[in-house]
């Protein structure tokens, strides 16, 4: 499959927290991986060999890189980021992306602590069970015309705002405002708009879900203060993507991309790195689509959050949710950063990976700007999650990159053998946190042992430099997709 | 559902894939090979004995070579159940050059009876390989789930 022989290289110690594959064969760059030496050690070989085969890729800059969390993935690895030059032959590659395009985490604080939420803790995990669609085949309520299909993938969450789902504050605290531009609804399949016209509003299956968090620690409180995260407070947090849609266009965008590497001369050493140049007409073409697919998951987001605050409304009055802030962590997007004293526009892939831009950075809010962007990490429905933001260290050493989960440690295979999903519900119960879903094979698949530690991935992120820690999260109440 | 096997020597079994699941079908010919692979893509999703067959869906694709006819083979299968609400539990398959006619039988989904898990979002080209091993057919890949 692959023309490399790397897969027996493991990446050297460079310094304390960064690794690196040197630059050899046909790699145009070096892999460089941002991680202890425990997690470095616990990565699977073809994590190192995919991030090498990244780095061959026309028009890559300065390196192909590698997260704390990194684990195998489709091309790239997941936890990989990469950024193309258009003016050097960069190119676009559907597998820096991946197949749930923008999927990403929103978070929102509540206004009440979790002493309150603890009152009313079962009425409050059924209601939200009943009233937001979750796990496979679930329909919304909304059924969107081919207008309105047009409309959103043009729009974003600013179209679901503007169609009653939400307020004009939470497209603030939406990366890209809410809305993502030169989307280009009419590079979207009839068969991706299919599958999406009932799908508005739904969580989704897997690893997505909805949860209700206390803060439990503060690290950083000044930090803390301007996010509005204070030990004892509960936030709702929600973790999902661009549903049917996206899945179809990164379906499609694969299959034609794997034909046009070999018409655009492209030598990929997998398959899956197919790729187009940026110029290209199916670079636009996949571009346009993915950018759609992006607003379709940050409308979607933005549909739940209004649905969560309908449930809160009706169990918890005194609530108000105010987003945190909104980031995905499957994407590519055009930003301009410094490469050897030159501001450069670049396409920089984030494949599992969460853009965390450093204090005074132009995008960000107001609110947020001296402080950094919020990099919000999801964790188990066992164990934690983590609030994080974005430094200037960050910025220089990986486009200002973070980590985005603790990332599996065992098989969706491995892990339904292991553990029944009606047990592992009973223990969280026990231990406090009402765990909701459809499918107890599901729940078996996303046991909380399962997965890595996180607090190990976000202590990496933060000693190699890339994120600060901000506050930690636990679970009170677990929506599984 | 990890694996099934019948004295002919056609089936299904899944293999590891760090967070995902690698799908495998086995069989006399290409077109059991096919079959088999059809039913492993739904073992990821639920147990493809408890889907009645009470629906029939006719289904075609051509593709420049077989293992681009498998994956495109197993995405418009994810596409009519995502589509339809359904889920398939046996199915016919027909290959003739790069073409592939066949019948996906199934219902509509019962959460109760069927516990669905995870929605697969796609078939890749990772682990990809169509064969015939001395007979033996076997048509593979990874989905992401």
């Amino acid at each position: 499959m692959s023309i490399m022989t790397t897969s027996s290289i493991k990446p050297i110690r460079r310094s304390g927290h960064t690794w690196e594959i040197p630059r050899q064969g046909d790699m145009r760059v070096p892999a460089v991986f941002f991680a202890t030496a425990e997690l470095v050690e616990a990565m699977d070989d073809k994590v190192f060999e995919q991030a090498a085969n990244v780095a061959t890729l026309p028009g890559i800059v300065r390196a192909s890189f590698a997260m704390p969390d990194a684990h195998w993935g489709y091309g790239f690895p997941i936890g990989g980021v990469a950024a193309f030059d258009p003016e050097q032959g960069g190119v676009i590659s559907m597998g820096g992306v991946g197949f749930d395009i923008s999927c990403g985490v929103r978070t929102l604080l509540t206004g009440v602590t979790a002493d309150d939420i603890l009152a009313y803790q079962k009425k409050l995990a059924d209601a939200l069970m009943r009233h937001i669609p979750a796990g496979l085949g679930s329909t919304g309520a909304i059924t969107l015309d081919p207008v309105e299909m047009d409309a959103m993938l043009a729009g974003g969450a600013r179209w679901a705002v503007a169609r009653g789902w939400g307020e004009a504050a939470d497209l603030e605290r939406t990366e890209e405002r809410g809305c993502m531009a030169d989307a280009r609804s009419d590079f979207v399949s009839a068969k991706a708009k299919e599958r999406q016209k009932r799908e508005m509003g739904t969580l989704g299956s897997g690893n997505h879900y909805l949860e209700v968090q206390r803060v439990a620690e503060v690290f950083e409180p000044d930090a803390a203060n301007a996010f509005g995260l204070r030990v004892g407070d509960a936030v709702v947090t929600i973790h999902c993507g661009s549903r049917g849609l996206g899945h179809q266009i990164g379906t499609e965008a694969l299959r034609d991309m794997v034909a046009s590497a070999d018409r655009y001369g492209i030598r990929v050493p997998d398959r899956e790195l197919a790729c187009a140049p940026v110029d290209s007409e199916a670079g636009a073409r996949y571009l346009g689509a993915m950018r759609a697919a992006i607003n379709c998951a940050l409308a979607n987001r933005q549909i739940i959050t209004q649905l969560t605050r309908e449930v809160f409304a009706s169990v918890l009055p005194n609530a108000r949710l105010d987003l945190l802030y909104d980031v995905s962590h499957n994407t590519c997007k055009v930003e301009k950063h410094e490469i050897d004293g030159r501001r450069r526009r670049l396409y920089v892939h984030r494949k599992g990976a969460t853009r965390a831009f450093g204090p005074g950075h132009p995008d960000l809010p107001e609110a947020l700007r001296a402080t950094g962007q919020p990099v919000l990490i999801g964790g188990t429905m066992g164990t934690a999650s983590y609030v994080l933001h974005g430094t200037a260290e960050g910025m220089d050493k990986a486009f200002g990159s973070a980590c985005h989960g603790a990332g599996r440690a065992l098989s969706r295979r491995a892990a339904g053998k292991r553990w029944s999903g009606r047990r592992i519900v009973d223990e969280l119960a026990a231990e406090g946190i009402l765990v909701r879903s459809h499918s107890s094979r599901g729940i078996a698949e996303e046991a909380p042992g399962a997965y890595k530690d996180v607090a190990a991935v976000v202590d990496a992120a933060d000693a190699a430099g890339l994120t600060r820690k901000v506050a930690r999260l636990k679970p009170l109440i677990c929506i599984k997709g | 559902m990890q694996r099934q096997r019948d004295p002919d020597d056609r089936g299904w079994e899944h293999f590891e894939h760090g967070a995902d699941v690698g799908i495998r079908g086995f069989g006399p010919t290409l077109d059991t090979a096919f079959e088999q692979a059809a039913l492993a893509l739904v073992a990821t999703v639920t147990d493809p004995d408890s889907v009645r067959p009470t629906v029939a869906v006719h289904l075609t694709c051509e593709a420049p070579n077989l293992d681009i006819l498998l994956v495109d083979w197993l995405n418009i299968l994810l596409y009519e159940m995502a589509t339809r609400h359904m889920l398939f539990g046996a199915f016919s398959v027909r290959i003739r050059g790069n073409r592939l006619d066949a019948t996906a039988h199934g219902e509509p989904v019962d959460l109760a009876r069927h516990d669905p898990t995870v929605e697969v979002k796609g078939a890749t080209f990772t682990a990809l390989r169509v064969t015939d091993e001395d007979g033996r057919w076997i048509a593979q890949c990874v989905v992401d789930v």
